[in-house]
């Protein structure tokens, strides 16, 4: 049966890839409020907050592509969700392939939609004046970071997917994770926080996650902070990945 | 004998709710057989279990050979489940569900399988719509077309024709005949008596966990004395036959 498990996912990929090109809206509506963000902070409070690089849209960026992610997964657990409740779950169930297939289907459905989206919000920092002087590897490293960390939070997305009882439980998850940038550095520098927020902020993965890729932009030596990303990304994936397996397999037996 | 489908001792419970209580059945190669119950009697539950999505607490299955819980991905290769809500993919067009079926089933030529289950499922029109625009009756053919693909040896109808009009209905009936004529086993379940009248090579009633009749519909005729008439003799209908055994206050089993 595993013989076949490129072949089963690569037609449930063309399926739930339909999906997307035909409701190509939830890439455009992923997109609004990192977008929206971008300009808020860009225009309306860039000015007032101190981050010590030049320019705001560089320091910003970053940050609001991890939120970018963190508010498109919602659309997987979104359709995991509908797959389960229409039935069309069961039948790939009780069909002969790879069962995993069904899962992975999603998962690198996810992985494109997510990026797709990422790229129109740089596109948009861009014509905001977002520059980089990053040669390919370091913009390679960059996407190497949102790839690892749009899959670590696909498999979370897939939990509430497999497990929600509401079409509103499926996706409410994404909330606390969309406002993690908040307490971060992703908006301003974390020097400046009182204590115990600050001690939050600099522990915390999108902190590391987004100085990660600020250095990479801006041609910084990314020293140890870009292997602290990584670990939260592989560590974060590996615990999701485990999480969503287990909640898979109770469903399907 | 071949019994494509054993069932023996089946049970199964949600919590503290029995609903099947020690289930046995055999369906013979290329017959058709019933399964009658009220709404909750647990037929959906008995499909389920046979088809790999659920596991029984007690008893065996055994489909086309292979035990359901032993050899899942064998029963899975033997069979086909159309359930009892159309599992079809709402934003694919017709056709592309059907292609998509005979490809996860590793067919060749799938365009050419899609085109002439549109063809005899009388949906070649609307094969390049979406699902989400067909009527029930479209989605129910389409549903059950794509388990047709692959000519499993076994197909399991969940309630095939709830919901269909009377000539749709008349589709899906000479669809299941002439499954059957050509060999395949077809376990059914329904809640309307004439389709198992009309159909069933053999008819079970499963009531309060247990099938308390299985036969031929002559044998279940047989169950209630003909009602003497003063000048015709009425023959049983098998609703009076189904009433009678599950008792008038079937509404509610619980
Ligand atoms: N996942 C579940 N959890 C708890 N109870 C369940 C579950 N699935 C089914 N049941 C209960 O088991 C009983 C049998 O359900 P089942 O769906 O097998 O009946 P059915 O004969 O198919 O009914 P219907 O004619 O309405 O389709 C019902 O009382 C139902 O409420
Ligand atoms: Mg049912």
């Amino acid at each position: 049966m595993t013989t076949h498990f490129f072949a089963d996912t690569g037609v449930l990929l063309g399926r739930s890839m339909r999906h997307i090109t035909r409701s190509v809206d939830t890439i455009i509506t992923t997109t609004i409020m990192p977008i929206m963000f971008l300009l808020l902070f860009v225009y309306v409070f860039g000015g007032a907050i101190q981050t010590g690089s030049d320019s705001y849209v560089n320091y910003l960026l970053p940050g609001i592509l991890i939120m970018t992610v963190a508010s498109g997964i919602s659309y997987t657990a979104y359709r995991l969700f509908l797959d389960m409740q229409g039935g069309i779950f069961e039948r790939f169930q009780s069909m002969p392939i790879a069962r995993s297939s069904v899962l992975w289907a999603h998962v690198l459905t996810s992985l494109v939609a997510n990026l797709c989206s990422v790229v129109v919000v740089v596109l948009v920092a861009l014509l905001m004046g977002f520059r980089s002087s990053a040669g390919l590897a370091s913009w390679l490293a960059v996407a190497g970071i949102v790839i690892l960390f749009t899959l670590a939070l696909t498999w979370l997305a897939v939990i509430p997917g497999l497990t929600a009882k509401t079409i509103d439980g499926a996706s409410a998850f994404a909330y606390p994770l969309v406002f993690l940038p908040f307490i971060s550095s992703a908006f301003v520098p974390t020097d400046g926080m009182p204590g115990p927020v600050r001690a939050f902020a600099e522990h915390q993965p999108v902190t590391s996650i987004v100085n990660a890729i600020r250095d990479l932009f801006a041609q910084q030596p990314v020293g140890t902070g870009i292997w602290v990303a990584l670990a939260w990304c592989v560590g974060i994936l590996i615990v999701t990945y485990a999480f969503a397996m287990a909640a898979y397999r109770r469903k399907i037996t | 004998m071949s019994q494509t489908i054993r069932v023996r001792g089946l049970e199964k419970s949600y919590k503290e709710l029995k609903v099947l209580r020690g289930v046995d059945f055999e369906v013979a190669r290329g017959s058709i057989f019933a399964l009658l119950g009220s709404n909750g009697a647990g037929k959906t539950t008995v499909v389920r279990i046979l088809s790999t999505l659920l596991k029984a607490d007690a008893g065996t299955g055994v489909v086309n050979g292979f035990d359901v819980a032993a050899q899942p991905a064998k029963v899975r290769e033997s069979i086909s489940l159309t359930g009892q809500f159309a599992a079809v993919d709402e934003i694919l067009t017709g056709r592309e569900n059907l292609v998509m079926v005979a490809r996860l089933r590793h067919l060749k030529d799938a365009g050419k399988i899609a085109d002439d289950l549109l063809e005899r499922f009388s949906l070649t029109d609307a094969g390049a719509r979406r699902v989400a625009t067909y009527s029930g009756g479209m989605r129910r053919r389409l549903d059950i077309a794509m388990s047709l693909i692959g000519n499993p040896p076994v197909i399991f109808l969940d309630e095939p024709t709830t919901g269909l009009d009377p000539q749709a209905r008349l589709e899906v009936w000479a669809s299941v005949r002439e499954l059957a004529s050509q060999g395949t086993t077809v376990l059914l379940t329904t809640q309307y008596l004439d389709e198992a009248e009309q159909l069933a090579d053999r008819i079970a009633i499963l009531h309060e966990g247990k099938i308390i009749v299985n036969g031929t519909l002559t044998e279940l005729k047989q169950l209630l004395p003909p009602a003497k008439v003063e000048y015709i003799e009425k023959q049983p209908t098998l609703e009076d036959v189904f009433l009678t055994l599950v008792g008038a206050d079937s509404k509610d089993p619980r």
